[in-house]
């Protein structure tokens, strides 16, 4: 029984789900039953997937001792480099990679300036924040360009699929990624040196292994995803507006952080971040159906952030307390 | 006399400017336990990371088993079968046992381009064997090496070392914020190091314990290697005194 307990309390994505069961119960009586129905759940899932992969991303990141802020300007790059590309007239299978493949640039450069001149990942990417959007909006020329018609794909992206309907394609993409993360971290032997390098970097060194690479990696993998992310959503809106993504590294961060990740690195999991993202979408959408003044969703967000780091940091603490039989 | 398992050559070390390790020439023989003993910036850890592959040495050879050899990275060094267990510990806190057991040279079942799945089984499996073998007793190797004390983390990397059969074994302050009874138990360890056939180097400020488990004593002051005896040849005076 103690041994559960402490498996449980040492697992800070399960109070996630705990907490979000119980505000789903509460914007479901609050709103009247509206909260849980097939409309309303449609409008979330169709855009959990965006902010989700963004969150992934970050998480996997700061599992590595690093910390992206560019992300909101990869999620507008990506997709403004595609819509460029593809009122161009370029093929839309070309003009995505390209896209992507710009995302992964950025990543690479993130983690290279990082590395190479030893400065925070912080200020690397703050640098970057701002010269992806700016890029983003003189690539537009101020006119976002439309998307011509029945270039994208659409039944690959953003169709609704599934039963009554209740999903679009880019959920099954965002379950494909985070199925895919969440092997890598856990199952892999490059998710090992991913935490390793996060949890304490001179015994990964000093072990061998290619910590640079794999933080290179991981910054790229973070970078790919968020531009993936915005990708969709462009996709889903039909046109590229160079603004979008403002403000959601933080979110991302804030997602991970409540999801039980730790911005000492080491310590997290990609489902903590996905549940996280949900945490962050159900509020924003219950506030809204429980007729809330939509302006308390920030101050609701940052309150969770912080609440949350504090219980997870106590529930470490209790549980490490739980004397569970290591040895003599 | 058996041939030496290392040989250092006229080994210098510079930092920006600071001679650091000038010229050192020593040989470690098989099966031999060599305590290395020196104040702070005797070049010591110099010594030893140019040893573990951790730094380049600026000048000088090194020779394992008669092989001259250049070390790149620690992993380099560890293929060879130096393994280094070091004062800040070279285990992940937040992380399992068997995990930590096989950082850097985890066994992969399908993997592509050295990147695969974990074999978790066979980490489990042999992580327990080696803790066990070392004579330690961890109830799972899933617990988490931060949960585990001092002299219980110095065991599992000694366990890890002796998994990968490493030749030599280079112990840098192993005892260092240990508590009396846990050092009793590294200490310990390094002697059954011999009965093993596991050359060792052991490194610590704590001159009683070099005299308790060692067979030769190297002294190192201001980056040169000042004495070195056997045990039976010299006393604690004579150490400190070069000091």
């Amino acid at each position: 029984m103690k041994r559960l307990l402490k498996i449980y309390m040492e697992k800070p994505e399960l109070a996630g789900i705990a907490f979000l069961v119980l505000l789903a119960i509460v914007f479901q009586v609050r709103s009247g039953g509206v909260f849980l129905n097939l409309q309303n759940l449609q409008g979330i899932l169709g855009l959990l997937p965006e902010m989700a992969l963004v969150a992934i991303g970050v998480t996997l990141l700061m599992i590595c001792g690093e910390f992206d802020l560019s992300v909101g300007s990869v999620f507008a790059l990506t997709p403004m480099t595609m819509a460029v590309l593809l009122e161009g007239g370029m093929p839309f299978i070309f003009a995505f990679s390209i896209g992507l493949c710009v995302a992964l640039l950025i990543g690479f450069v993130n983690g290279y300036l990082t590395i190479q001149f030893n400065i925070p990942s912080f200020i690397t990417t703050l640098g970057m924040l701002f010269v992806a959007r700016s890029i983003t909006v003189v690539i537009s020329g101020g006119f976002p360009p439309l998307l011509p018609n029945g270039a994208i794909p659409k039944w690959l992206f953003t169709s609704y699929v599934g039963p009554g309907d209740l999903i679009r394609m880019s959920f099954v993409w965002f379950l494909a990624f985070a199925i895919l993360i969440a092997l890598l971290l856990s199952r892999t032997n490059f998710g090992n040196w991913v935490r390793a390098t996060g949890g304490f970097l001179p015994a990964a060194q000093s072990m061998g292994i290619p910590t640079k690479r794999v933080k290179i990696a991981t910054f790229m993998i973070c970078s790919f995803l968020a531009g993936f992310a915005g990708s969709i959503q462009v996709m889903r809106l039909g046109a590229p507006l160079p603004s979008i993504g403002e403000g959601m590294e933080l979110q991302a961060v804030a997602a991970a952080v409540i999801g039980g990740t730790a911005l000492t690195g080491g310590i997290g999991t990609i489902l903590g971040g996905i549940i996280g993202a949900t945490l962050i979408r159900v509020i924003d959408n219950g506030l809204v159906l429980s007729q809330v003044d939509a302006n308390w969703f920030k101050m609701a967000l940052g309150a969770l952030t912080v609440f949350a780091v504090i219980l997870n940091a106590w529930l470490r603490k209790k549980a490490k307390s739980i004397k569970v039989e290591t040895g003599k | 006399m058996t041939a030496p398992i290392i040989q250092v050559k006229n080994l210098h070390k510079w930092y920006s400017g600071v001679h650091a390790l000038k010229g050192a020439t020593l040989d470690f023989r098989p099966n031999e336990t060599v305590g290395l003993v020196g104040d702070n910036g005797a070049g010591k850890s110099t010594l030893i990371n140019i040893l573990s592959g951790t730094q380049a040495p600026s000048e000088g050879e090194i020779y394992f088993e008669g092989r001259k050899v250049s070390f790149k990275g620690p992993r380099d060094a560890m293929d060879e079968g130096i393994e280094t267990i070091y004062q800040y510990n070279s285990m992940v806190p937040t992380m399992s046992i068997a995990r930590n057991m096989f950082i850097g040279r985890e066994p992969i079942k399908y993997g592509i381009g050295g990147i695969g799945i974990l074999d978790t089984k066979r980490m489990a499996e042999e992580s327990v064997q080696a803790i066990a073998d070392v004579d330690l007793h961890l109830r799972s190797p899933d617990a988490l090496v931060g949960e585990l004390s001092g002299g219980q983390r110095q065991g599992v990397a000694i366990a890890r070392a002796m998994h990968f059969k490493s030749k030599v074994m280079i112990l840098d302050e192993p005892t260092n914020h240990l508590a009396v009874k846990e050092t009793r138990k590294v200490i310990g360890f390094v002697q059954s190091l011999k009965s093993l056939g596991i050359t060792g180097i052991f490194i610590s400020h704590n001159i009683h314990h070099v005299f308790e488990c060692c067979d030769r004593i190297v002294a190192m002051a201001r980056g040169e290697i000042v004495l070195d005896k056997p045990v039976g040849e010299t006393n604690m005076d004579e150490i400190l005194d070069v000091l």
